[in-house]
């Protein structure tokens, strides 16, 4: 495996994750992961870390803010 | 319904008002439905928890406000986004470097690069690897992204919006939240290596 050909692949990855490539570009891309271990630990790796970085960057809402966008409501909210 | 305006007889008007009524807090209800998400999208937009909480109040109060010039059938969460994002564009955020300004960053293999070159090779095979970086290193790494970037990752890597989704709700072309999504990811990862792995 060629190191061109490990760029070229470094260079689809995201787009890869993403799904959002061409047919062509899947092909080009499945077919070097296939035989480079190399890109194939990075690609792990990148999958990893996306859902890393959604799970440990998200809060969730505080307790109490539910009731202060009720309190937002227009006045047809009770009632009905 | 009828259209004739003046000429409504009292018992249409009357069934319009509570038509309309009805059709307000289904759309209240659809819209608290989003809540959560919606905070969870501004949390790592602005700076603190108190900022994040007043901006979701606002968003609200304008989207309860202007409900009719929602869509039904559209994408509500996005139109509650759009909302948010303006909002916090108006509040005037701190004038940052242009986003051309600055220095091109590593590739996209990088971060890996970096962690391999600190662990070995074979530390990219473990399941954990990424706990290598810590919990508070993400969150500094994405608030330290300028705000152009991070808007388009925060909306694509935490809220879980498509390209097309985050192009309609920051108002930018397609192919510009393509470009800042790939720099942004580029810069928070290069970050990360600098702040944890040194």
């Amino acid at each position: 495996m060629s190191d061109a050909d490990c760029e070229k692949c470094e260079e689809l990855l995201q787009g890869y994750l993403d799904r959002d490539l061409t047919p062509a570009e899947v092909a080009i891309a499945e077919g070097h992961l296939g035989g480079c271990e190399y890109c194939r630990r990075r690609y792990r790796f990148e999958a990893q870390l996306r859902r890393y970085i959604r799970t440990t960057a998200t809060e969730r809402m505080p307790a109490g803010l539910m009731a202060k966008l009720t309190e937002l409501r227009g006045p047809t909210a009770d009632g009905l | 319904m009828s259209e004739s305006g003046a000429a409504e007889p009292e018992e249409d008007a009357a069934r319009r008002v509570a038509t309309e009524a009805r059709e307000r807090v289904h759309f209240e209800e659809e819209a608290l439905g989003f809540a959560d998400q919606v905070y969870r999208v501004a949390r790592r937009m602005v700076g603190t928890r108190e900022e994040a909480e007043e901006l979701v109040q606002d968003t609200y109060a304008r989207a309860f406000r202007s409900w009719r010039s929602f869509t039904p059938g559209t994408n509500m969460r996005a139109w509650l986004l759009r909302i948010l994002t303006n909002l916090n564009t108006d509040r005037g955020r701190k004038i940052q470097r242009t986003p051309d300004s600055q220095p091109l960053e590593e590739g996209d293999y990088y971060l890996a690069n970096r962690l391999a070159a600190v662990e070995g090779e074979q530390a990219l095979e473990q399941e954990q690897v990424v706990e290598r970086l810590s919990q508070g290193g993400v969150v500094n790494a994405l608030a330290e992204l300028p705000h152009d970037f991070r808007d388009v990752v925060v909306l694509v890597d935490l809220g879980e919006f498509s390209y097309a989704d985050a192009a309609q709700i920051l108002d930018i072309p397609i192919g510009t939240v393509m470009s800042r999504l790939h720099r942004g990811r580029r810069i928070l990862k290069q970050t990360l290596a600098e702040e944890t792995l040194s």
